[in-house]
């Protein structure tokens, strides 16, 4: 009988080089995909999903990113931990792991996402990153620091 | 009470003995906003005041305040007499308004201009009003006339009725009356109902207000009935408006249900809610609510600007 770190194996094989996102919040490869720019088609490298796989973790299921050649800059990082707080980072070289971290999440974040208020001063045009202070981690609740609106769709307001 | 130099923006900036200490000023100025005392201790300071959106009470009393300290003010009143309609940024006109004036009162459309305001100048600004957001001297006006009326702002019974949704003045009003243990009741039809990231906040700072659509059930519990206009300009679709304009309307029969010593306060304008024949009832509070926001923007023009403290030193 095949245990789950097998079939894990089977369908993510390693990679030489490259990045492991890992702990992703189950249901939110997909957006860290966006976050990683696959929607706009300027990815050099093969990327694999595993979404709903085995977890040691409380939560039984996550979803899990490798992409190879490919080390994540920190805004990326940052972006990541926006939409997947526990998420794991582990640097590949050589197939080693070269360096591993778990994403941090500022009580303060700016230029990250845009408010979701369409009336907010942000969304006018003016000289001004958006703001926001982190209100809930589990979930993500960020308030705007111009209008006080709550964003807990954080993911489809990434900048 | 230290406001000198200091930013109004939102009533979550103060403390409850900030609060306090700007109502016990404001008490002093009464009769310098009268007119029955003089005093220009803001004699060679100048008020830039922009409105960008319209309004009478606000506009005009913070004119009448900073005239009665003896402040001069300049002023815009149509966006489109500005370099805004030419596409200029807030950004760029508060930049270039600071350099006129040693204090800017704002008032605009959209949601945090008067944070991005005071990030911009380097004196000080007040916010009187941004869009559905906040009015935060609206809300120390109306704690003045509450405490005045009842003695008291602790754990009074205040009933919230018709826009909740748009309208700014219960927003604050709200946030501010948690910090003196009161007891909220917001009644609204479902559709302008209190968001709820505000009512969650309410709830952190300890405050479970009750909701309900029917006044008839409440009333008579309130030491405050704080009544709002449904805004049809806050309306992004005219059908929702004509659907609840017009639910809440006040008038003596019900008031009977009330306590005798309930007051009745709006933020005026009117329209419809409120009927003309609760004017001469002991429980209209709302004329004198739009006289008291002279004296408490003359407490917030004299702590901002210094003249509180010169006012000390004279004293002295």
């Amino acid at each position: 009988m095949q245990t789950n770190q097998t079939v894990k194996e089977i369908k993510l094989a390693p990679i030489r080089n490259g990045t492991v996102i890992d702990h992703i919040a189950c249901g939110q490869a997909l957006n860290v995909m966006k976050i990683l720019g696959v929607s706009e088609n300027n990815i050099d490298s093969c990327i694999s999903i595993g979404i709903h796989v085995p977890s040691t973790k409380e939560s039984k299921w996550k979803d899990l990113i490798k992409i190879e050649d490919r080390e994540l800059d920190s805004a990326t990082v940052d972006k990541i931990a926006l939409i997947a707080p526990d998420a794991t980072i582990s640097i590949i070289r050589d197939y080693y792991v070269a360096e591993k971290y778990t994403v941090h999440l500022d009580d303060h974040v700016s230029g990250l996402a845009r408010c979701s208020n369409p009336n907010c001063i942000t969304n006018k045009g003016e000289p001004v990153a958006p703001e926001f202070t982190v209100v809930s981690r589990h979930p993500i609740q960020l308030r705007c620091c111009y209008c006080d609106r709550i964003l807990t769709n954080v993911s489809d307001n990434l900048l | 009470m230290d406001l000198y130099d200091k930013d109004v923006v939102s009533i979550r900036d103060f403390s409850k003995d900030q609060i306090e200490g700007i109502l016990d000023l404001s008490q002093k100025m009464v009769p310098y906003a009268l007119g029955d005392k003089t005093r220009r201790i803001l004699d060679g300071k100048i008020l830039g005041n922009l409105f960008f959106e319209p309004s009478t009470r606000t506009k005009l009393s913070f004119e009448s305040a900073a005239y009665r300290l003896g402040c001069d003010v300049i002023d815009v009143s149509e966006m489109s007499m500005t370099s805004i309609s030419k596409g200029e940024t807030l950004a760029d006109t508060i930049k270039m308004v600071d350099a006129y004036c040693d204090l800017i009162v704002l008032r605009h459309p959209y949601e945090g201009a008067a944070r991005l305001a005071a990030k911009f100048s380097i004196n000080p600004v007040i916010n009187a009003g941004d869009g559905a957001g906040s009015h935060p001297t609206q809300t120390l006006l109306d704690l003045f006339t509450m405490r005045e009326a009842k003695g008291t702002l602790d754990g009074l019974n205040i009933v919230l009725v018709g826009d909740l949704k748009y309208g700014r003045t219960v927003h604050s009003l709200a946030d501010a009356l948690t910090m003196f243990g009161a007891k909220i009741t917001l009644v609204a039809p479902e559709s302008l109902q209190m968001p709820d990231d505000i009512v969650s906040h309410l709830e952190e700072k300890g405050c479970h207000p009750r909701k309900t659509a029917v006044l008839e059930d409440v009333i008579d519990q309130a030491d405050v009935l704080y009544v709002t206009r449904i805004q049809r300009e806050r309306f992004p679709d005219p059908s929702e408006y004509n659907k609840v304009a017009g639910t809440y309307r006040i008038d003596n029969a019900i008031l009977r249900e009330a306590k005798n010593d309930m007051i009745v306060m709006h933020p005026l304008p009117r329209v419809g809610e409120i009927a003309p024949e609760v004017d001469g009832t002991q429980h209209a509070r709302y004329f004198k609510q739009a006289f008291n926001g002279v004296p408490v923007r003359m407490a917030l023009l004299s702590a901002i600007l210094g003249g509180e403290m010169r006012c000390r030193r004279i004293r002295q």
